[in-house]
């Protein structure tokens, strides 16, 4: 673990890059009731490029809440360094004191009296005003989107991407990248593309049939007299974690050799400054970082970290955004004779009671909300149980969703995807049919019902933990362990594939599942095409219907060792 | 004349000569490699480049190039197939590069090789691990 200490210090002795960080200290402000929105936009304007960057908002178009992991381990290299810090260690290794906005922002502890003190955070509307407030102040600042924004929400869903579409032409984003925009089918991304008026990047989407670049690679942007080049590098396992039936035509990949081939071409043109704008996932970006000469920045996204500083990689610094609209970056760069030598960051946290919204993107925000508002906010049942997903494994929203697959289609175990979006309820919150869709959408949710063996459901396990767990990170595909319902088992994360999952168990009788023997199992999220069934959210509805108010117990299925 | 790709890659079939080592039930890595290098030791790393997938997107079709300038040959293997051998490269003296590019079937998670013969008999070495899954959820 790097300290703030030990950060400056290694940035000095690399006598490259001298920067400075910070996440602000507000807690004796907040106490006082006097947080406002200029303390939270605070920054210190410093050397002649600014960057802003927002990723993986998931379409979440109004303010949220969302509970930041309480398990999110590192393996090899990884285990122990940010983003693979949860709760107190978090806190203390970025000296962030308990129960401030902070620690209520970047981690999970205490998250229900905080967020009663701290409001819900994120939305389009107050991340407007803080784009628009960087722009009254650098007005040459480059406004960049990771990807995942065209998924996540009940009106993503129905308008296929377009609301959010809507949303950041009119935020001014400048260029972005892609992941679940994909799972709307190649025609309609690029029916979106051909319209976008800024460019869709990814070095890295290639002809599946031609194996040659399909999409832009790059956009130069000439900005306070210096040349900016900032190159996309998409969700590398597209067909592999989604379903590739849906974009046949493009293959993808991380694609190393690739991208230091664009770098070193981007720098021959003259390139000053080199940003790359990246779905990777940050254990994959921290790698490429140390592998990949030349790039001064790197964006990432697709893990769903928020880190307050940056992390230095080489002459490389990481810049870890969060999800959901939480967070914006700001990243101030001096840039000279060719060469990045000096940043200045902050992580500004997007508290929507705090940050007022853009009046221009609420309306917009409403006006494209108000063809579905009798849909969206129907009342379908309450909670008393603080309902989250993300975290290495099941959190209490995937158990709800399991318990009502196996309800509602009559199925021993149940399955459902480790995916990490989708925003989080507070005990006495109504559920709404929104607050489903949230945690559900998706344009392959039908929940099929199937028979797996003892032995298929082993394998199909570890090889899910694999793409966690593997300690390389080019073999990590950035989702969380699968839910499971019903099914109990060990996993030692130390351990190669085949060896990490044992004690697979009934969780009803505590009977030992029997490799041979058959089990009915239901789930959703298949990647196979042709997959029959209801959609996940509609099984969910009516489970909830029944249920009324939701009340669940932790979920104690699953024991991890080899941390 | 108008040169579409298609028939560009014929006409670049047609300079290289390919070999598909087949013949021999079930060789193994060992002995393909020692057929090829004829006892040299290979040396590990440099000189030569091997581009493949970390995983693979279609197990039954993996691109695979592979680069080593100034070879007279270059074997790929896949260790894990019930059949290693995959394809031998010959280079003719007027050979423009010392690289090729397929496509090949991987029947599971395994390492794939690649040997080339420099001209002065020396074996260069290098592997790359290629991950075939079985699918699972990205978030």
């Amino acid at each position: 673990m790097i300290s703030r200490r030990e950060f400056l210090q290694a940035s000095a002795a690399a006598s490259v890059i001298v920067g400075a960080a910070g996440f602000g200290n507000w807690s004796r402000l907040a106490a006082q009731q006097a947080l406002t929105q200029d303390q939270l936009l605070a920054f210190e304007d410093f050397g002649n490029v600014t960057l802003v960057h927002l990723t993986d908002v998931h379409a979440q178009l109004r303010p949220i809440w969302f509970r930041e992991p309480e398990v999110n381990l590192g393996v090899g290299e990884a285990r122990g360094r940010p983003p693979h810090l949860t709760g107190a260690e978090f806190l203390k290794a970025f000296n962030i004191a308990p129960g401030t906005p902070e620690a209520y922002a970047l981690t999970h502890e205490d998250f229900v009296a905080l967020g009663r003190a701290y409001g819900r955070m994120g939305g389009m509307d107050r991340v407007a005003t803080v784009v628009k407030a960087i722009r009254a102040a650098r007005p040459e600042a480059i406004v960049l989107d990771g990807g995942d924004t065209w998924h996540g929400s009940m009106t993503s869903f129905l308008t296929k991407g377009q609301d959010m579409v809507n949303v950041m032409s009119a935020l001014g984003v400048e260029a972005m990248t892609s992941h679940w925009e994909w799972t709307f089918g190649s025609a309609r991304v690029n029916e979106i593309v051909e319209a976008l008026p800024f460019p869709f990047l990814g070095a890295n989407i290639f002809d599946a049939e031609w194996d040659e670049p399909a999409f832009e690679p790059y956009a130069v942007f000439e900005r306070g007299g210096t040349r900016v080049a900032v190159i996309g590098q998409a969700f590398p396992y597209m067909p592999i974690a989604n379903p590739k039936w849906m974009f046949p035509e493009y293959a993808f990949g991380i694609r190393e050799e690739r991208m230091q081939q664009v770098v070193d071409e981007v720098r021959a043109d003259g390139a000053e400054l080199v940003v790359c704008l990246s779905h990777n996932g940050f254990d994959v970006d921290h790698k490429m970082a140390s592998r990949v000469r030349g790039i001064d920045v790197i964006l990432t996204g697709h893990t769903h970290d928020a880190i307050p500083e940056p992390v230095v990689v080489g002459e490389t610094i990481l810049i870890a955004s969060g999800s959901h609209g939480k967070f914006v970056s700001r990243v101030d760069l001096q840039v000279e004779s060719g060469r990045m030598t000096g940043f200045r960051h902050r992580l500004i946290p997007v508290f929507s009671d705090v940050i007022a919204p853009d009046p221009e993107m609420a309306a917009l925000i409403e006006a494209e909300r108000a063809p579905f508002r009798d849909q969206l906010e129907e009342v379908i049942g309450t909670t008393e149980t603080l309902l989250y997903r993300r975290g290495n494994f099941n959190g209490t929203w995937d158990d709800l969703i399991c318990e009502a697959i196996r309800a509602e289609r009559d199925a021993e175990i149940a399955l459902s995807p480790g995916v990490r979006w989708g925003a989080t309820l507070m005990p006495g919150d109504p559920i709404t049919r929104e607050d489903i869709h949230n945690v559900t959408t998706m344009t392959y949710g039908q929940v099929y019902r199937t028979e797996m063996t003892g032995e298929t459901l082993k394998a199909v396990l570890e090889d899910v933990a694999d793409n966690l767990f593997n300690p390389d990170p080019y073999y990590q595909q950035g989702g969380d362990m699968v839910r499971v319902g019903g099914l109990g088992f060990t996993i030692d994360i130390g351990k190669p594939i085949g060896e990490r999952i044992g004690g697979l168990h009934l969780t009803d009788s505590g009977e030992a599942l029997d490799p041979a023997r058959s089990y009915v199992v239901a789930g959703w999220a298949s990647v196979n095409e042709g997959t029959e069934g209801p959609q996940i959210w509609d099984v969910v509805e009516a489970h909830v219907r029944k249920v009324g108010t939701v009340r669940l117990t932790p979920s104690a299925s699953v024991t991890v060792t080899g941390t | 004349m108008k040169l579409n790709r298609r028939e560009a890659l014929w006409v670049g079939l047609g300079g290289m000569a390919a070999l598909v080592p087949g013949l021999a039930a079930a060789a193994t890595v060992e002995d393909l490699t020692a057929a090829f290098t004829g006892g040299a030791t290979p040396a590990e790393g440099g000189g030569i480049t091997l581009t493949a997938p970390e995983i693979a997107e279609n197990g039954n079709t993996v691109p695979i190039s592979v680069e080593a300038p100034g070879a007279t040959a270059i074997m790929l293997l896949a260790s894990g197939n019930p059949e290693a051998g995959v394809a031998t490269f010959t280079f003719g003296p007027a050979a423009g590069g010392h690289m090729a590019a397929t496509r090949i079937r991987l029947a599971k998670t395994q390492d794939v090789i690649a040997l080339a013969k420099m001209p002065d008999g020396s074996i260069l070495r290098t592997q790359a691990t290629v991950k075939v899954t079985i699918g699972g959820c990205g978030g």
